[in-house]
């Protein structure tokens, strides 16, 4: 009889220790943070964010605050990370008080109510510290849905070594852009001008934008109504240029992001890359460059170079989400973590990052940087500052994720010889009105 | 309580009868109690999620408009969306290529390695089986790098001959890329399974075999297939639904062949995306049901064709 009982005993024991197991794993989700707390008794605000050096930003924050401590987490990169984001805000937990987005993604996740605005939280009294196109992409109408951080506006990066090799000049204008990549073709030699990826996404965006451009209609405070344009002349115009320097075998069409495309890069394949300010940093992360290679960073080329336009590519934000349980330290965490000197000074030196805030965007210190990777060039001032000078804003969809992988798919088509620029934007223009009815829009 | 057994009445026998059943019961308890730490986690994992996504699967969540509950809708839609049946078709594309490219490779191995009894056959065994112990997405990665235009060993060959590499991530060349890492992947396991069959049977039959006349090839044909086919139906269930749900090789190899592999590519991924890319979880979810059906009538109806065969009749 006693033995029957331990049995039991056991038996249930067992029960109870693996439902115990189980009910514990639904719980860990604090205490995962990737820094040290420095001040145990302080409110901790999780984070999400992929920043290079970010973990030195996040003390430099944990030792300047008393009240408030930052909970750091490297949830992926991108997609990545808003895959998680996402998975949460269906689940009803699981998300970080504070999230790193980019811009782009923002109305995607506003219109799933995932992120608070932050106007009531004091956020709106910062917006002088940002630009003008910094703060349009992080509001709408009177609500602030982010906090700017880095932006992309965008340069033309080349390798001088190659360019003098050839005796070519950096080109300015799309036309000399087009005579250099011919010149370089007519003079055998082994690589290309620049590349074209089919998944650029935000980069072939912003190449259309350029030319002016403005594929959709939207905002935050008429949800349900969406104007979509992919196929407007403009953006006809650039597809159309880029398939004559493809089909002419003037320009490569690879896939960007890959491994091969990234040793194309450091390895002369490419004589120019055209980038965003992020690029100097993405290509010293690079392994394999070419020992002889000489960076140099010119504008962007222009359609009209007496009216130069210049566009974004990428730029990141941090946000509040409608999980955050205290919203005031959330908000408080997001405004303040990149908003001072010292953590500006992490940022662009270690992280090789393009700020939106003006006191460090306009400092003579960020201006007058001299850049060794660029042989001492000072490209804030000779390209970058003008850039994000000139920069407006850009309204995406609230779908941008399915905008941009259908893109992809038009882009492939057209560069495999199965369409041309015409069809390929009309077809995108299709799929995208038929998604956004589907999804409930009105087009408008 | 002997004294009472001696003549029973009909009210005793009813009640021995019911306590008999009662120790019957308390038994049964006991086992439920042995088993509560399985069906807890069986149901905290399969049944209670599968439920969910069932209900899930019954409405429909537009960015708009909201949710509402849409009954089968989304299962009419899926059954007539063309990313859906695309996906499908060309999942049996794969299997239609990939299980008997596999089967006839594992065959062939098994039975070679069944005659063989030097050293040498066991380091080769070993060696067919190892693909199948790397990890999926690190066999898929070594792959991608090995098809790579400007790593892989492809352009280089070429290069010596003054050829053009042909680009094995074009959209025409992308199957059978990928048709090669999982027949690679899963071949060698294939063969030990069967190799294991093989190793069971009476060699006192082979030797029968020998005195009516039979030769290695005829006895390969005619006893040793016919004798594991019970062996070869569960490999190729298990192959049919793997291909079915293929999912882990075409998603690694999307970051590097972007154009030849999209988002619906097999049905597995075309939920996957949805669900999490693009945050239609009900429609994901209704597509993921859709498929695990097809799967099921797939693979049940391959077991009734071969109950014969696979001895589950």
């Amino acid at each position: 009889m006693k033995s029957r009982t331990s049995r039991v005993v056991a038996a249930s024991a067992i029960a109870t220790l693996s439902a115990a197991g189980l009910a514990a794993c639904g719980e860990s989700q604090e205490a995962s943070c990737t820094n040290e707390i420095i001040n145990e008794d302080a409110t901790q605000v999780s984070v999400w964010a992929w920043y290079p050096a970010f973990d030195q930003v996040v003390d430099h924050f944990n030792e300047t605050h008393d009240d408030v401590q930052v909970c750091w987490t490297n949830a992926g990169q991108g997609n990545d990370e808003y895959t998680k984001f996402s998975t949460a805000i269906e689940a009803g937990s699981g998300a970080p008080d504070v999230i790193m987005l980019e811009a782009e993604v923002l109305s995607s996740f506003t219109i799933r109510d995932a992120l608070v605005d932050l106007g009531g939280y004091g956020v709106d009294e910062i917006a002088g510290n940002y630009t003008e196109g910094a703060w349009s992409d992080v509001s709408s109408g009177d609500s602030v849905y982010a906090v700017p951080v880095d932006g992309g506006p965008m340069g033309m990066l080349y390798r001088q070594d190659i360019l003098d090799e050839y005796g070519i000049a950096p080109p300015a204008t799309w036309d000399e852009f087009r005579t250099a990549a011919e010149e370089l073709e007519a003079q055998g030699a082994p690589g290309v001008l620049a590349n074209f990826p089919t998944n650029g996404r935000a980069f072939n965006q912003a190449l259309f934008a350029q030319a002016g451009s403005e594929p959709f209609v939207y905002d935050s405070s008429n949800p349900q109504e969406i104007g979509i344009e992919v196929n407007d002349d403009a953006a006809g115009d650039v597809l159309g240029y880029w398939q004559g320097l493809v089909d002419d075998g003037l320009v490569a069409a690879d896939d960007a992001f890959t491994a091969d495309y990234n040793t194309k890069l450091v390895d002369g394949t490419y004589a120019i890359y055209l980038a965003a300010a992020w690029g100097p940093g993405y290509l010293q992360g690079l392994s394999d460059t070419d020992p002889d290679a000489e960076w140099r960073a010119a504008p962007l080329p222009q359609w009209d170079a007496e009216n130069p336009v210049q566009v974004n590519w990428g730029g990141s934000t941090f946000a509040v989400t409608e999980q955050a349980e205290d919203k005031e330290a959330s908000a408080l965490v997001a405004k303040e973590i990149f908003g001072n000197e010292e953590a500006w000074k992490i940022g662009v030196e270690e992280a090789a990052l393009f700020p939106l805030w003006t006191p460090m965007l306009e400092s003579d210190y960020f201006r007058d940087l001299e850049y060794e990777f660029f042989g001492g060039q000072k490209i804030n001032d000779e390209v970058f500052l003008d850039a994000a000078q000139g920069y407006e804003g850009f309204t995406f969809s609230p779908f941008q994720n399915y905008a941009y992988d259908q893109l992809t798919e038009e882009l492939f088509e057209m560069t495999e010889g199965n369409k041309d620029a015409e069809a390929a934007l009309d077809d995108l223009q299709t799929s995208l009105e038929t998604y956004a009815a589907e999804q409930g829009f009105t087009l408008k | 309580m002997t004294t009472q057994a001696t003549e029973l009445d009909p009210e005793t026998s009813r009640r021995l009868a019911t306590s008999g059943s009662l120790l019957v019961r308390r038994r049964q308890r006991w086992g439920w109690l042995f088993v509560s730490p399985f069906l807890l986690i069986f149901a905290l994992f399969l049944i209670i999620p599968l439920g969910y996504a069932f209900r899930m699967s019954l409405f429909t969540s537009t960015l708009a408009a909201g949710t509402e509950f849409t009954g089968l809708a989304n299962y009419t839609r899926a059954f007539t969306d063309p990313l859906f049946l695309e996906g499908m078709l060309r999942v049996l594309a794969y299997g239609a290529v990939m299980i008997p490219t596999q089967l006839i490779i594992a065959i062939v191995a098994a039975l070679v390695l069944d005659t063989l009894t030097s050293w040498a056959s066991k380091v080769t065994r070993l060696l067919i089986f190892v693909p199948y112990a790397v990890p999926v997405v690190i066999g898929a990665l070594m792959w991608s790098f090995l098809y790579s235009p400007r790593f892989g060993p492809g352009a280089t060959i070429f290069d010596a001959f003054g050829l053009e590499a042909p680009n094995l991530l074009g959209p025409d060349t992308i199957f059978f890329s990928l048709v090669n890492i999982v027949t690679w992947q899963w071949a060698g396991y294939y063969m030990v399974v069967i190799y294991a069959a093989l190793r069971s049977i009476d060699p006192s039959i082979y030797e029968a075999a020998r005195i009516d006349g039979a030769n290695g090839l005829q006895t390969a044909l005619r006893i040793k297939i016919p004798m594991i086919s019970s062996s070869m139906v569960m490999v190729v269930t298990f192959a049919l639904i793997g291909t079915l749900q293929f999912f882990t090789e075409p998603v690694v190899m999307q970051s590097i062949a972007q154009g030849s592999i999209d988002a619906a590519y097999t049905p597995n991924m075309y939920a996957f995306s949805l669900a999490f890319s693009y945050s239609q979880f009900n429609y994901a979810s209704a597509i993921a049901f859709s498929l695990g059906i097809l799967v099921f009538i797939g693979s049940f109806l391959f077991l009734f064709l071969t109950r014969k065969q696979s001895g589950l009749k």
